[in-house]
């Protein structure tokens, strides 16, 4: 670890690598945010709809329901898990194979701190990057919602508005975008230590790939407990 | 030169390097033969520190490797040129970036001066109008040359090479040897080579050291392997009856 956060060897190429880590784990995990997200307002939101049968509740909680519920875990942690399996375990293998083909040994031998250089450039990407595709995964969520109540009929797409618009918290979306801070350097970190760290073959890439998503999976479920016990009691 | 003294490195408690002493000189190919499993990879690791020895010193020139800081270590690495047993060609970058990679890391030139230099070290190892492909669209045997080139990039001033030429045809392999030898003579480089090919320490072997079961076993140049009397040296050499019978009327002959 005080190898990866040693002082770069030179920034020039820090940012180079940076901007292509950024497309390789952000870029490319887009199309999957956009579906997973849009599919996860709209389910939300028809199952609260269903289950709200009691006249006495307006159905704009429906919407209330649907965005908070969006905002607080479902984009930041459900989908963290699931960039969990998709990044962690390509950071995983790719570090990995580098090891067994001493593509690693190759860098430590010409002088270059091949920790920092391998996995600080993706730490610093999925910083920046997370929180774009988790707001990204928000606004499309709530806009899920808003297609299944515009298209069902299942609930008045003025009461989902309102429900959108009621009690709105800022800072519920800070407290999403710490955690989700949290959860990039937990992915990027576990599945790179479990990566770097490969000893023997092919084999054991998988093997610690897997290690990897799961080891950065659980701690962001511990991580996602003790931010919430923080950050919102 | 490089010299090594009493260097002992055990895995878990399993003594795989035991008692080496040696020294490499400049300008010299020192060839470094053994079975499989009898240590030389390991030996050779410890060398350029990617091992750390249980004991032992290991001087580059008269420093102490062992007993500098990382500073002063990686002043020494960047003048270490590695074959890997593999190549360990970077596969995410391109033949012509991965011979630039050294250059963009420790130099300061521009991009066209990097670019050719890079293209002068491939020509050198005659892979021409090959840059813009990926390691792995190319062959076994052009990735050896290609980890050469990327090896001389940077001029280096010790070369290292893990079996260059496991995997490939003898005519390919002399090729690669001849290489080797070349660029030592060129640029006057401390160079070790791991092998189990007898072709190759007959082809370019200036110094044969000899690993038996982790030790320093025999050491000599190549006309007095040849009339070894070393019972182990001589199963290892002359494994096969054809060897043997080699042997016998190259001795005759002498
Ligand atoms: N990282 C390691 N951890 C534990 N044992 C190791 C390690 N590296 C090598 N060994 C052991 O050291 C011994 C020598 O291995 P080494 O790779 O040096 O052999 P070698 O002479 O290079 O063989 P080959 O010619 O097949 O490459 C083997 O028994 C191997 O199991
Ligand atoms: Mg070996």
């Amino acid at each position: 670890m005080r190898q990866v956060l040693s002082k770069p060897e030179r920034w020039r190429i820090y940012r180079v690598r940076i901007i292509i880590e950024m497309d390789k784990l952000g870029v490319s995990s887009i199309g999957l945010v956009v579906l997973l997200s849009i599919f996860m307002g709209a389910v939300i939101c028809l199952q609260t709809a269903t289950n709200l049968d009691n006249p006495l509740v307006p159905m704009s909680l429906v919407g209330y329901a649907t965005r908070e519920s969006i905002i607080l875990e479902l984009a930041p942690t459900m989908l963290s898990l699931i960039l969990a399996g998709k990044v962690g375990s390509s950071i995983a293998s790719e570090l990995g194979t580098m090891r067994v083909t001493e593509q690693i040994d190759a860098l430590d031998i010409m002088g270059v701190n091949s920790a920092s250089y391998l996995i600080l450039p993706k730490l610093i990407s999925a910083l920046i990057f997370f929180p774009f595709l988790i707001i990204i995964s928000m606004c499309l969520g709530i806009f899920g919602g808003y297609l299944v109540s515009a298209g069902t009929g299942i609930l008045d797409l003025q009461d989902y508005m309102d429900g959108i618009h009621m009690e709105f918290k800022v800072f519920h979306i800070y407290y999403a975008l710490i955690k989700t801070l949290f959860f990039a350097a937990i992915i990027t970190t576990v599945s790179a230590y479990y990566g770097y760290t490969v000893r023997g073959g092919s084999l054991a890439v998988g093997k610690n790939s897997t290690k990897g998503v799961v080891g950065s999976s659980i701690l962001i479920l511990i991580f996602n407990y003790l931010l919430t016990q923080i950050l919102l009691i | 030169m490089i010299e090594l003294k009493d260097i002992n490195k055990s895995f878990e408690g399993n003594l795989i390097t035991k008692g080496v002493s040696a020294t490499f000189e400049k300008g010299k190919v020192t060839q470094i033969i053994g079975k499989s499993g009898s240590g030389k990879s390991v030996l050779i690791k410890c060398v350029i520190g990617l091992y750390a020895p249980d004991s032992g010193s290991i001087l580059y020139d008269g420093q102490d490797y062992l007993e500098l800081d990382n500073a002063a270590r990686t002043e020494i690495r960047k003048k270490i040129g590695m074959l890997f047993q593999a190549s360990a060609l970077f596969d995410s970058m391109t033949v012509l970036e991965n011979v630039m990679f050294p250059l963009t890391m420790f130099t300061d030139r521009s991009k066209s001066e990097m670019m050719d230099r890079a293209n002068e070290c491939l020509q050198k190892v005659k892979i021409i109008d090959k840059g813009h492909l990926y390691p792995a669209e190319t062959s076994g045997g052009m990735q050896k040359r290609i980890a050469i080139a990327r090896a001389i990039a940077l001029e280096p001033e010790y070369l290292f090479a893990d079996e260059p030429n496991s995997g490939l045809d003898p005519q390919t392999a002399i090729v690669i040897d001849n290489l080797l030898q070349e660029i030592t003579q060129e640029y006057n480089t401390t160079t070790v080579v791991v092998t189990h090919d007898m072709n190759s320490v007959m082809e370019v072997a200036d110094k044969i050291i000899f690993i038996h079961e982790g030790a320093k076993w025999w050491e000599g140049d190549r006309q007095s392997l040849i009339q070894t009397n070393n019972k182990e040296l001589q199963e290892f050499v002359y494994a096969s009856k054809f060897m043997k019978r080699l042997r016998e009327t190259l001795i005759k002959g002498i």
